[in-house]
């Protein structure tokens, strides 16, 4: 009550909103209005159908003027979308912005019950908590925090390749981390993309070339980020970098190491061509790899024993490389730290484990493939030089292609993978151009939305392509009649047909989806996001701010986020550069006023709230022997101040007052 | 108690995940009981054990705590820091005769929305089952036992002063 004396007379506007029927459907509105104009403080009480418009707004900037409101209180949807907003109004009426509070009936009332009477009372409840608290309301001013001019990048795949050239174009210093040895991802194994049928190589690789020579970007391959500290404008980032064996500077890419090491055959599975093709233990990824830099893999090379340097080998590579002495075997694992101001995420996704469904035999029958090993075998540069080979060395006469695998499948994954219609009806159009086989798509809904999609499915079926829709029930190399014999044979309810089919081929492609990178949670953990419920990260609003994340200065670009094909993600990617380079060239952040203060007179100088501070914010002066919060540090989320056995330490935008006084509100209607 | 009793419930989300996560509820039209009234925080470790207690003082029936899962807090570790305090004040409940299922802490992330349903589906259900807290009629009711004891103890105070008057009346009179 001190404080309410204090700051003189108490004027609350109420406002309640409509939200066109989205409120006012489920609360009675105008009853909650004439509820609240009769409570202590309240000047005004008014409903209004989109308090959030225009005239809405300077309806309050008015209303403050006019009836010299000191407080306003606006009942609507959550905080979260429209606080800024109505804070805004508010000091455009004269006041200070924090003599505001909001009141979530949308969100938190209207949408999630369904008695109007009890709806309309948990509003008035709500309304009433808000009319409580905000008169003890304090005049605050917002803090800045400068911003860091460079940006982190991390995952070089399309999304962080044109992210990062972005902003590098833009005169911004770009750091990108990729985990792999060279930057590219998913899409430098694709051979064509779809619908325009642009080979990928011949789209990725100048880009990727062009980030490799970029005097902005510092592009560490080979590298992760294991730790991130700070927070907006002022992060400081840990990255190892793992150990390639070859010296980075050194190495120019004339690949005679590779020519010249004593394995004269390439011989273990080659990662790049999902396994498909083979490599030596020194090797380059794939021709058009950035940095064109080799590297050793130490699990095969004889000049190690299972990771551990052994110096037992002839060492032709070294021989080979000569004068340039870029072989290093003492390599050591490097760890970087950096200070950045913003971050892109941008780590991908992964494919689909086929294996997960085991009736259509992946990993069983040799001739049932993924989608992302075909692009590899339809590939100029891939492992087969682009010829579609079976692993027994025939070529397929008929090929069946199973669409969503691991995607729309209450088993597996739920979610629609977007690519895979497509990338399926592209893959029809390479396999027939090189094989000139029979190609059957099982699907479940042809799905191709986009600009020019349509277009090709229809180009697809005049083709010749065959499409059964139904989904696959199985794969067997069980033969039925003589026809079916050393096939794999697909066992299919063809719904359009209305009876089970069996259709037998010689090759099997399962359209995997796309699911969260394994490590997906590790890496929300660091970068402190969240994840949706399948696992891909999550954005601040699923409309209005899709490349944000819930913590400032991070930003998600890719399929990192959500499934999506590659104009997608190059938009996003733009996107999420265009979001750090506002925060870049404003050059400072405004933040919320809710950081905590000591109350000197009361502080005992017991040190309690000392080692709970995650920030190091609080510390001790040792003179006046009381603790002292440091408030650029804190990042206000009351954790000392709940703690304080002798409640002298309060947080602004959260006084205890201010949370007692909203209790005693919630609880005073019947 | 009358059959339309309804228990009332008073719930501090944190900011960042279980306060998403109840708009993200919204959002997904999930219906669930209207008996909570929610209290914004930025972190469930801003809940003082005090606020839980003068919740229940003030007639709520139960209280609700909403943070990020552990290893998940937007503030590091607010939600451990929570988690030391409510061990004690569940300690401190038990000791006072409030039942354990009045107070409850759940961990809810921003993608969670379904769990917000469940969650307080489950405790309405629990404390309607329980009925009534009814602090502040208690305190009514103590109040009215103390001054019951308070004019009692005056009573005997008064007609002890005069027992003891007459008493020592005839022993003055044998003297």
């Amino acid at each position: 009550m001190m404080k309410q004396q204090a700051n003189g007379e108490i004027r609350i506007g109420f406002y309640i909103c409509h939200c066109g029927h989205n409120i006012a459907a489920m609360v009675d509105c105008p009853d909650v209005a004439k509820y609240v104009e009769k409570l202590p403080g309240v000047a005004l009480s008014r409903d209004y159908k989109y308090m959030c418009s225009d005239p809405g707004q300077e309806l309050i900037q008015k209303d403050i003027r006019e009836f010299k409101l000191n407080r306003v209180v606006v009942a609507s949807c959550s905080p979260l979308l429209h606080e800024h907003t109505f804070r805004g109004a508010t000091e455009a009426g004269g006041l200070n912005p924090f003599f505001f509070h909001m009141v979530n009936i949308r969100e938190h009332d209207s949408w999630v019950h369904t008695d109007r009477k009890e709806a309309t009372e948990k509003a008035k409840a709500l309304a009433r908590a808000a009319i409580e608290r905000v008169a003890y309301h304090q005049a605050l001013e917002v803090k800045r925090v400068p911003i860091h001019p460079d940006v982190l990048v991390v995952g070089g795949g399309i999304a962080g390749i044109h992210a990062a050239m972005t902003l590098a174009n833009a005169g911004k210093k770009v750091f990108l981390v990729e985990r792999e040895p060279s930057i590219g991802g998913h899409m430098a194994k694709f051979d064509k993309t779809f619908p325009t049928l642009d080979c990928a190589a011949c789209i990725l690789t100048p880009k990727m070339s062009a980030v490799g020579a970029h005097a902005n970007i510092t592009l560490w391959s080979y590298s992760e980020v294991t730790k991130v500290d700070g927070y907006v404008g002022n992060f400081t980032v840990t990255v190892k970098r793992k150990p390639r064996y070859v010296n980075e500077d050194l190495c120019t890419g004339c690949q005679e190491c590779i020519a010249n090491c004593v394995y004269k055959e390439p011989k273990f599975a080659d990662e790049f061509n999902e396994g498909l093709g083979k490599r030596k233990p020194i090797y380059i990824s794939f021709p058009q790899a950035t940095p064109q830099v080799v590297l050793i893999d130490p699990e095969v090379c004889l000049n190690f024993k299972r990771g551990t340097l052994t110096d037992k080998c002839k060492k032709t590579c070294v021989e080979a490389c000569g004068e340039k002495k870029a072989i290093d075997f003492k390599q050591m694992e490097e760890i970087k730290e950096i200070k950045v101001g913003t971050i892109i995420v941008a780590t991908g996704f992964q494919t689909f484990d086929a294996k997960r469904i085991p009736q259509y035999g992946y990993g069983i029958y040799p001739n049932v493939y993924t989608s992302l090993e075909v692009e590899r075998l339809v590939n100029a540069s891939g492992p087969t030089g682009g010829e579609v080979m079976l692993r027994d060395g025939r070529h397929p006469k008929a090929i069946g292609i199973i669409h969503c695998v691991g995607s729309r499948d209450k088993k597996t994954n739920r979610w629609c993978s977007r690519v895979c219609c497509m990338y399926s009806l592209k893959l029809a159009h390479l396999l027939k151009e090189h094989t000139e086989a029979e190609i059957f798509n099982f699907y479940i809904d042809m799905r191709t939305p986009g600009k020019s999609y349509e277009e090709f499915y229809d180009k697809l079926l005049e083709e010749g392509v065959h499409f059964i829709r139904g989904r696959v029930g199985e794969v067997t190399d069980w033969a039925m009649t003589p026809e079916e014999e050393g096939k794999l044979v697909l066992r299919v309810e063809d719904t359009l047909a209305g009876f089970v089919r069996r259709i037998p081929v010689d090759m099997v492609v399962l359209a995997t989806g796309l699911e969260p990178q394994a490590d997906a949670q590790a890496v929300r953990r660091m970068f402190n996001m969240s994840c949706g419920s399948e696992g891909f990260f999550l954005e601040r609003h699923p409309k209005l701010a899709p490349v944000n994340t819930f913590t400032d200065g991070i930003y998600l670009a890719g399929a990192c986020q959500g499934p999506r094909d590659i104009p997608d993600t190059v938009a996003q990617a733009g996107a999420a550069a265009a979001e750090a380079m506002v925060l870049i060239d404003k050059g400072y952040m405004e933040q919320e006023p809710n950081t905590a203060y000591v109350l000197q007179e009361e502080c005992s100088g017991c040190k309690s709230c000392i080692p709970l501070c995650p920030y190091t914010a609080i510390t001790f002066d040792e003179v006046k022997e009381k603790a002292s919060i440091n408030e650029a540090l804190c990042k206000g989320c009351g954790t000392c101040v709940a703690s304080c056995p002798s409640g002298s330490i309060a947080q602004r935008l959260f006084e205890d007052d201010e949370v007692f006084s909203e209790i005693k509100g919630v609880l005073a209607y019947e | 108690m009358n059959k339309e009793w309804k228990p009332r419930i008073v719930a501090f989300f944190c900011n960042w995940c279980t306060y998403t996560a109840a708009d993200l509820a919204g959002v997904s039209r999930l219906k669930y009981a209207a008996n909570i009234r929610v209290i914004r925080l930025m972190c469930s470790g801003r809940v003082d054990p005090q606020f839980i207690l003068d919740a229940l003082s003030k007639g709520a029936d139960g209280v609700l705590i909403g943070g990020c899962h552990p290893g998940d807090c937007h503030y590091v570790e607010g939600n451990y820091k929570l988690l030391r305090r409510f061990q004690m004040l569940k300690r401190m409940l038990k000791d006072l005769g409030i039942e354990e299922q009045r107070v409850r802490l759940e961990w809810i992330s921003a993608a969670e929305g379904e769990k917000v349903k469940r969650v307080v589906n489950e405790m309405v259900g629990q404390v309607q089952k329980l009925g009534p807290l009814g602090i502040p009629q208690k305190f009514e009711e103590w109040d009215k036992e103390m001054e019951h004891f308070a004019t009692q103890v005056a009573e005997k105070d008064a007609a002890c002063a005069c027992a003891c008057a007459e008493r020592d009346k005839p022993a003055l009179a044998t003297a």
